[in-house]
């Protein structure tokens, strides 16, 4: 029952933002935080009282459970589950929810009240997202959170160059992930009704289509039509086109909340649903899913070398970033994908706190433009050091948990595909060149304007110390972070590894 | 002959029809706007009421047929039916003409499509269509006054007698050969091999029926029609007429085997996939909102054909949950579009303009025109989602991946003028025009509204007990 407490809660808070407009400009801003808080800290008592070496076993394969049905006419059920990785994402979600409401405080001026019902809303599907077991039920959450994130970006972003821009990046995120959520959908009904001509019975239940006995000629379609949804999502490379308009005409709480945990529930979907259901199809495909990561990889690098608009930067290192993770889930390697989770954690933190900092540059200096920055090293006092902190932790600098995830996403993946290691090694390279670049023009260089600018306050102090201790402290000492994922990670590398084997045994 | 039985079978339609003669007597003997108003809507709801009475009679009058499918019809007809007469009164008062007898064309047009849904005869087919068509000619130019409406009703006049003469002449082709106007009979009569009569026959009753439901390529009058004529009339063109049709289209394919040959099917497909493609592309940039619902209804009556291609046992659930949701948000688009508008100044508040930033200024209305929108586009937690789920898994079942992938692109291309409807209610910008948002609305309009708004939600959220429902009707309508 907490569980379902847990994805309700933000939809009930969002409710109440809405209608507590009328109490006062600061309402919705103080129930939003506690909102988010909330879930914050169900999750960290969830995870101080988890026994996370316990389960995963076959009487207990869940740390948490609640089913009741929902649509018996097709076995559609409310199927809710949490293991160690859904409960790092979850927690993930509170933080930087809380985060997201916190940077929006003097950003978010006119209509109040509606923007946190809508980031709420977004926040409250992700977390469905996360505990979702019932096929349909995941579906239903995934798109959940589609309609919401649009009316950030449609109604609050920033309209970059003459024209309804905002308004066109909205629409464009939504098409692209709308369209691939369609192509999931399709995929989801068609292993149902294999599953039900084989078995005679109809459920969405993860459980029973994990056991589907699928043909051969249409398992791949059926894979592909997973895949596809998850990597517009991710995003992989010819499917990112949303990306960097979304990023660059969001808001900041809308950019933390994309690139921080809407990314995330793609990896989540692979390594959840993806690759267990099809184990054999998935390892078939790797090849193919590995060199789009390593494209990824290189092109988002490159790209980023090359931006005027500091988000947009930002937008395409993460797609970067993410085309490490790609290489990971499909490298099969238990190492590797613990180096995902790890660092899908760290881009979180790294990518939210550079766009928290343009917000706050953007507050100040109101362009995001870094052919009209430069020299602001002196002007602005604190902020430019604690950019550079981050701009180290996302080139992969030791100590930074950004640094450990890659590391043992490469060392993992060197056993299976050592070429691939070896051409994604060069994105790091081109990583330290593009997050050299921003701090050299951005920070350094010749004044544009004389003048001293703010400094930060106590909620921009908070937030960025909060970032940075964590950062650190996942770098420094990530066991309890592995130890709460490494029961889900080793099935899935299990299951990974089996595959050939258990492809041969049956011919 | 007909029995005392029948008769209880045949209660909706009598109530509906011996209302329709109150209303005329009545305006006849003294003109009140609200009295008239409140007996359409009593009987309609009399009628709905009487349904359950009406289903339990085993009651078999000649020429009609009370199945599942019926029921489910008659039910649709009804409640569409009751919302129209309920949103009409507000949206009349301000009109300069006569109103009363817009109810009397109203309750009319339900009765022949009550008929329509039970009809088991070419004669009892042709007879309803007519009676649901010819008062829709009014209704369309009720306000001849405006250029628009009259246009409206010629070209629906003109257009739908030329449909009308398909219809006949295929029934005509399809007797000849085969003796038989009753449908079962004529289903034994065709069960041999197909005969190029009978299937030209077939695919003329095709063209008429098409016309009706705007599929393309017999869609050309539903922009124009559905812009001109006032906004209740539309709607009943939208939800009324449309069901109707549908659900005896999809009576002639279950039961005719001719409609299951090769060709004929073939030839559907595409109608289905061109309609969604089409209905789509066409409401793309579409600066009307009521064209751009006319355009969509093209698109969506594709998705449907999806169910009469496939057929089977899920079919008819299909059918009856995706109408079912189609109509609620269409309902509440439409219904949205009659309370701004009102006819005080002759034309339907249409154009996208006038709903820029209505969320400012009624909130509520703006929310259940977004979760109309949202459920037209097939979003989880509104309605519509369900309908989109169920045609895609009955497309998936019957492995039409043509038709899958028509319904995914399709859907796609939607998305773009819904949300760029939706986005509309929210953008506030200086000198922005105020809307005539509720000045002085009755109560009943308000409870119409908040009725579909709430139906919307429930049935995204907990549709079980409907899917229940029409899953059991589908059910018995397949031991026919």
């Amino acid at each position: 029952m907490i569980l379902f407490w847990l994805i309700l809660i933000p939809f009930l808070g969002g409710m109440l933002c809405w209608h507590s407009e009328r109490w006062g400009e600061q309402a919705p801003r103080w129930i939003a935080l506690a909102t988010m808080l909330f879930v914050l800290a169900v999750s960290v008592v969830l995870w101080a009282g988890g026994d996370f070496s316990a389960y995963g076993t076959g009487e207990r394969p869940w740390l948490l459970e609640w089913r009741v049905p929902w649509i018996p006419r097709f076995g559609i059920e409310i199927h809710l589950a949490l293991d160690g990785l859904s409960l790092i994402l979850i927690a993930l979600t509170g933080f930087l929810g809380a985060l997201a409401v916190l940077c929006s405080w003097k950003e978010i001026v006119e209509r109040v009240g509606f923007f946190h019902l809508n980031l709420l809303f977004v926040l409250g599907g992700v977390v469905g997202v996360f505990l979702a077991l019932d096929l349909l039920l995941f579906f239903l959450f995934w798109e959940v959170m589609l309609v919401p994130m649009y009316f950030l970006i449609a109604l609050w972003g920033h309209s970059g160059s003459p024209g309804q821009t905002r308004i066109r990046a909205a629409t464009r995120f939504f098409i692209y992930t709308q369209a691939s959520g369609l192509l999931m959908l399709v995929a989801i009904l068609a292993l149902v009704f294999v599953h039900y001509t084989s078995s005679g019975e109809i459920t969405f239940s993860y459980d029973a289509l994990l056991n589907a006995d699928v043909p051969d000629n249409l398992s791949f379609w059926i894979m592909l039509g997973f895949f596809i949804a998850f990597a517009v999502k991710l995003p992989v490379v010819p499917f990112h086109g949303w990306l960097p308009d979304a990023h660059a005409q969001a808001p900041t709480a809308g950019s933390v909340d994309l690139a921080g945990i809407l990314l995330k529930t793609a990896a989540y979907g692979m390594l959840r649903f993806a690759i267990p259901l099809f184990p054999e199809q998935s390892q078939a495909f790797a090849p193919v899913a590995m060199a789009l990561g390593v494209v990824g990889i290189i092109y988002g690098a490159v790209l980023a070398c090359g931006q005027q608009d500091i988000k947009r930067l930002i937008a395409y290192a993460s797609i970067s970033h993410m085309g490490f993770v790609l290489i990971a889930v499909y490298s099969g390697s238990e190492l590797a994908i613990q180096g995902a989770i790890v660092l899908m954690v760290a881009h979180a933190f790294s990518s939210a706190a550079l766009f928290i900092l343009s917000g706050q540059l953007f507050e100040r200096i109101h362009t995001r433009d870094m052919r009209r920055m430069g020299g602001l090293w002196g002007r602005i006092p604190v902020l430019p050091g604690v950019t550079l902190f981050f701009l180290a932790a996302s080139l992969g600098m030791p100590a930074t948990a950004n640094f450990l995830g890659e590391f043992m996403v490469l060392f993992g993946t060197f056993r299976s595909a050592p070429v691939v290691v070896v051409i994604a090694s060069a994105g790091l390279v081109l990583g330290a060149i593009y997050s050299l670049l921003m701090m050299q023009r951005v920070h350094f260089g010749r004044e544009q304007q004389p003048g001293l600018l703010a400094g930060p306050d106590m909620r921009e102090y908070g937030m960025m110390l909060a970032l940075i201790g964590l950062t650190l402290a996942v770098g420094l000492n990530p066991q309890p972070l592995l130890d709460t994922t490494a029961s889900m990670v080793r099935p899935v590398a299990d299951l990974f590894m089996a595959g050939p084997v258990r492809a041969g045994g049956m011919n | 002959m007909l029995t005392l039985i029948d008769l209880v079978g045949l209660l909706p339609l009598l109530i509906v029809a011996s209302t329709a003669v109150l209303v005329m007597l009545g305006v006849a003997w003294r003109r009140h706007h609200g009295g008239t108003a409140a007996v359409t809507v009593s009987g309609l709801a009399l009628a709905l009421a009487s349904l359950p009475l009406a289903s339990a009679a085993p009651s078999s009058p000649p020429l009609m047929i009370f199945d599942g499918l019926a029921l489910m019809g008659s039910a649709l007809v009804l409640v569409s039916g009751l919302f129209i007469a309920a949103m009409s009164h507000g949206y009349l008062a301000g009109y300069r003409g006569p109103r009363e007898e817009f109810y009397l064309l109203l309750l009319c047009a339900v009765t022949g499509a009550l008929g329509l849904v039970a009809s088991n005869h070419l004669a009892t087919l042709f007879i309803s269509l007519e009676l649901l068509s010819m008062p829709l000619y009014g209704m369309v130019a009720y306000s001849f006054r405006t250029e628009r409406s009259l246009e409206a009703g010629i070209k629906y006049l003109i257009l739908s007698a030329a449909a009308t003469a398909f219809l006949l002449f295929g029934m005509a082709l399809i007797y000849a050969r085969t003796g038989h106007l009753e449908l079962t009979a004529l289903a034994a009569g065709v069960a041999g091999s197909p005969d190029p009569w009978i299937l030209g026959g077939a695919a003329l009753l095709l063209v008429g029926l098409g016309f009706k439901l705007s599929i393309i390529p017999f869609h050309q009058w539903t922009p124009d029609v559905y812009q001109g004529g006032l906004a209740p009339a539309t709607t009943v063109l939208a939800t009324v007429s449309k069901l109707a049709v549908f659900l005896v289209l999809l009576r002639l394919v279950l039961v005719a085997p001719v409609f299951g040959s090769g060709w004929l099917l073939g030839l559907i497909s595409l109608l289905a996939l061109l309609s969604m493609f089409g209905g789509n592309l066409l409401a793309l940039f579409q600066p009307d909102l009521k064209r751009l619902l006319g355009y969509s209804s093209i698109a969506h009556m594709g998705y449907l054909l999806v169910a009469v291609i496939v057929g089977g046992p899920l079919a008819l659930e299909t059918t009856g949950v995706y109408l079912f949701t189609y109509i609620v948000a269409t309902m509440g688009a439409f219904g949205v579009i009659m309370h701004v508008s009102g006819t005080g100044s002759g034309e339907d508040a249409s154009g996208l303009h006038h709903y820029r930033g209505l969320f400012w200024h009624s909130p509520w209305l703006a929310a259940l025109l977004t979760l109309s929108m949202l459920s037209l586009a097939g979003i989880p937690l509104t309605a519509g989602f369900f309908g989109k789920f169920y045609i895609i898994a009955l497309g998936v079942e019957g492995s039409r991946w043509w038709l899958v992938g028509g319904i995914v692109i399709g859907s796609v291309i939607g998305l773009f003028y819904y949300l760029r409807v939706i986005v509309t209610l929210y953008l506030r910008e200086p000198g922005m025009q105020q809307a005539v948002a509720d000045a002085g609305r009755g109560r009943v309009e308000k409870l119409a509204l908040l009725i579909v708004a709430v139906s919307i939600l429930l049935l995204g959220i907990y549709p079980v007990p409907f899917i229940d429902w029409v899953a059991g009707l589908a059910w018995a309508a397949r031991l026919l």
